[in-house]
């Protein structure tokens, strides 16, 4: 079991470098997202299993959520901004 | 009694002037001073452009690396610095954790008789089987009311800052209704048809549980509000505005603030005076046991999902 947790520390380590080196913010997020998923198995190894949920509820799911509708809004994902300017003409 | 002067002779006179003087009807410097507005100097655009490429040139010039040696040294410095500065904060913090107890061990300072007390008779006097929920509810519940309001006042700043006004919001509803709404994905309805009815009935499961297995009103009303943001994100604000609009979502969660409020303060005022309290703590093991926990966590588990989601719907949209 030690040695599941180092490997998911490790993760942990390497994740939470790559977020600040990731040049493109939408893989920031996603990094971010799975830095909170291994927390939450890490909270699980830890025998602390309510903690667990709220990191897999709040830390991946409405945090994250909540940076990309803040992305969307300011209009820093890419793909977004070509789909928002095709639909233009129509408006 | 003297005769009244005409109009015309009182207003020469001195007490008249110094009257209208003293409440201010008559502007003093009109008629005295030279009063005519200045000429504005109209510059023509080249002026203006060179001007600014001049400026522009300048400010190259200073901080240009290349040219300027003093840039240049600065630069060096300045990156050195925060090489080290990062190396010496981390260098701190680790020379910190080195010092921390091992975890885990009996002689620690977290073993003292406060915890020892928690553990010793909390099921005996909370009557709660989840030790932290018993806890944080009863023993500490001072503390999650300051939470829960936390909560509550960070939704009123994000309403403050975020929220649109109703009419332009229609307005721009109308202009494009794609704005806020998604774009009919198949496969993510389709997900969400399966997921949602089971997060939300496994958040419910983890409120009403709170004092039986890990878990309690925050997390299960985390588990609610994700379970509403991928509903809303899956079928639109107009599908879920069906049962959770603005209306219900202040009714919500005044109400539940208000009944954490009042149990919270009968539990206290009874609890410091040594009164007995009649919420009976029920069999522990049983769903309705454990005294004011229950419809504590009920409170809670509310107040987080509503918080969750609105601050979804106001970063989205600007509206519930």
């Amino acid at each position: 079991m030690t040695f599941f947790q180092y490997i998911l520390l490790g993760f942990l380590v390497v994740c939470a470098i790559s977020v600040s080196f990731s040049r493109n913010l939408l893989n920031s997020i996603l990094i971010y997202m799975s830095y909170s998923l291994i927390m939450s198995i890490l909270w699980v190894c830890l025998e602390s299993p309510d903690l667990a949920i709220t990191e897999a509820a709040v830390g991946a799911g409405v945090t994250s959520i909540l940076f990309f509708a803040t992305l969307k809004k300011i209009q820093a994902i890419r793909i977004e901004k070509e789909k928002t300017k095709e639909d233009k003409p129509h408006e | 009694m003297s005769k009244p002067k005409p109009s015309e002779e009182y207003e020469k006179t001195l007490a008249y002037r110094f009257f209208r003087w003293l409440s201010g009807s008559k502007d003093p410097y009109v008629g005295e001073v030279e009063m005519k507005a200045q000429e504005e100097k109209v510059l023509p655009q080249e002026t203006i452009i060179e001007r600014m490429r001049e400026a522009e040139m300048r400010r190259d010039k200073v901080y240009d690396p290349e040219s300027n040696t003093l840039a240049r040294a600065f630069h060096k410095i300045y990156s050195a610095l925060a090489v080290f500065f990062c190396i010496a904060l981390a260098g701190v913090l680790l020379v910190t954790v080195s010092y921390l107890p091992p975890s885990g061990h009996a002689d620690n300072p977290v073993n003292n008789i406060v915890s020892e007390r928690y553990i010793e008779s909390g099921l005996q006097e909370t009557g709660a089987l989840n030790i932290v929920s018993g806890m944080i509810l009863t023993y500490r519940a001072f503390d999650t009311f300051g939470e829960t309001n936390v909560l509550f006042i960070a939704t009123c700043c994000v309403m403050v800052l975020l929220m649109v006004d109703d009419a332009i919001l229609k307005k721009q509803e109308a202009r494009s209704d794609r704005r806020f709404e998604p774009m009919n994905d198949a496969i993510l309805q389709g997900i969400a048809f399966v997921l949602c009815p089971i997060i939300f009935i496994f958040g419910i499961y983890i409120i009403l549980n709170g004092h039986l297995s890990p878990g309690g009103g925050f997390s299960g009303g985390a588990i609610i509000g994700a379970g509403l943001i991928l509903y809303t994100s899956s079928f639109g604000f107009q599908k879920t505005q069906r049962f959770f609009d603005e209306h219900i979502y202040k009714i919500a969660k005044i109400t539940a603030l208000c009944m954490y409020g009042l149990i919270g303060t009968y539990f206290y005022v009874t609890g410091a005076n040594g009164i007995e309290n009649h919420i009976p703590l029920g069999i522990p093991g049983h769903i309705l046991s454990s005294g004011i926990i229950l419809p504590i966590n009920f409170c809670v588990g509310l107040e987080v999902a509503c918080t969750m989601y609105a601050f979804y719907a106001l970063f989205r949209r600007g509206g519930l």
